[in-house]
């Protein structure tokens, strides 16, 4: 009897604990419950930035980014979120400078790095812009299951149909949401404070 | 009780007069809407046959971008239905008539191959997102606080010529009140 007795209080303990491990583990890290709504999505990436030179997603490890993808002759996505990106940066103030914002063109054909810093120089000049040769553009998006198609036009040249998410990576390189540019501008530095506030993110 | 000798006044005369021409002056300049730099709170409005257009306005352009959009307000005052079907400007190759979606994030854009409908009494709005009017092959850039000349093509209505003004980048609106 008492065998059983002891048995069952073990079991009862060996339960709780674990009940408070697993319950423990979901207050620590409130991250987890948020990672499972975001898109698991990202990868590694070598890329050219608007100055000619190699990007490696490597220079990101340890920091929390927005990235981002679009090309320099989009007339609408791209400016807005650019500047609203722009101005985020500029609000966040002395955090903003943990947060780096990564645009990605997937038009490489057009889009050499001069094409891209002579288009960056209208925004925040803390944003990297990437692009590269179409194969590794190409990779880079689909890592991110980001959306692009170039859509021909009357007079033989073409437009480009693409994602309009921005894709919140925390510190560890996990997706931990999405925003975008119709979204209102509370909402996004909500976001953004979100993400620079639960990575481990290095200062700059 | 003392009365004000005839003659004297209380300031001088030719002080009021300057006064009264320096109001003058500034209230024929505030109240003048041609020439100068546009007062960003005066929207135009052009019509066109039963066409009414209000307020036509752009944003700058990022640096080497050589598309932007155009986006105004149209009514249609008369009976029948009419289209816009296109425009010009002379700093851009081509002017068109877009739509835009959206779905599951993804913005779609499309030309508008037979234009854009108003119904009569309908009133249109072409805006950031929605429709607009795309300015292709832009030699130069737009910049903010320009004021640029075009024209827009009804299939019905005709041309007409407007003026867009040109806001900031990324500009939600033209930042001035509809009438």
């Amino acid at each position: 009897m008492a065998c059983a007795f002891a048995r069952a209080r073990v079991n009862v303990l060996t339960t709780a604990l674990a009940l408070a491990l697993w319950a423990g583990a979901g207050i620590w890290s409130p991250r987890v419950a948020l990672a499972q709504a975001a898109p698991e999505v990202g990868g590694p990436f070598e890329l050219i930035d608007q100055h000619g030179r190699p990007f490696s997603s490597a220079a990101l490890a340890g920091h929390p980014y927005a990235i981002f993808f679009g090309f320099t002759n989009c007339p609408d996505i791209c400016p807005t979120t650019l500047l609203e990106m722009s101005s985020h940066l500029g609000k966040l103030g002395s955090d903003g400078d943990r947060l780096k914002v990564v645009f990605v063109t997937v038009d490489p054909e057009r889009d050499a790095p001069e094409q891209l810093r002579a288009y960056l120089s209208s925004f925040d000049p803390r944003i990297i812009g990437l692009t590269g040769s179409p194969e590794q553009v190409a990779a880079t998006a689909k890592a991110w299951k980001a959306f692009h198609d170039k859509i021909p036009e009357d007079g033989g040249g073409y437009t480009i149909v693409h994602s309009a998410y921005v894709y919140l990576m925390d510190a560890d390189n996990r997706c931990v949401g999405t925003m975008g540019f119709q979204d209102a501008e509370a909402d996004q530095l909500e976001k953004l404070r979100g993400l620079l506030a639960g990575g481990r993110g290095k200062s700059k | 009780m003392a009365s004000i000798p005839t003659g004297a006044r209380t300031r001088p005369y030719w002080l009021q007069t300057i006064a009264a021409v320096l109001l003058s002056i500034i209230a024929a300049w505030a109240l003048s809407s041609d020439g100068y730099a546009q007062s960003p709170m005066a929207p135009r409005s052009y019509k066109v046959g039963a066409i009414v257009i209000e307020a036509p306005w752009t944003r700058a352009t990022p640096g080497g971008a050589q598309v932007a959009g155009g986006y105004l307000k149209i009514t249609n005052t008369g009976q029948d239905a009419d289209r816009l079907i296109g425009g010009s400007l002379p700093m851009a190759s081509a002017v068109e008539v877009h739509e835009m979606s959206m779905t599951d994030g993804i913005m779609k854009m499309r030309k508008l191959p037979k234009g854009l409908e108003i119904k009569p009494g309908q009133t249109v709005e072409l805006k950031p997102g929605g429709y607009h009017l795309m300015f292709m092959g832009l030699r130069g850039g737009l910049k903010e606080g320009q004021t640029i000349k075009g024209t827009l093509v009804f299939e019905k209505a005709g041309s007409v010529e407007v003026e867009y003004q040109v806001a900031a980048i990324g500009a939600k609106s033209s930042g001035h009140k509809m009438h």
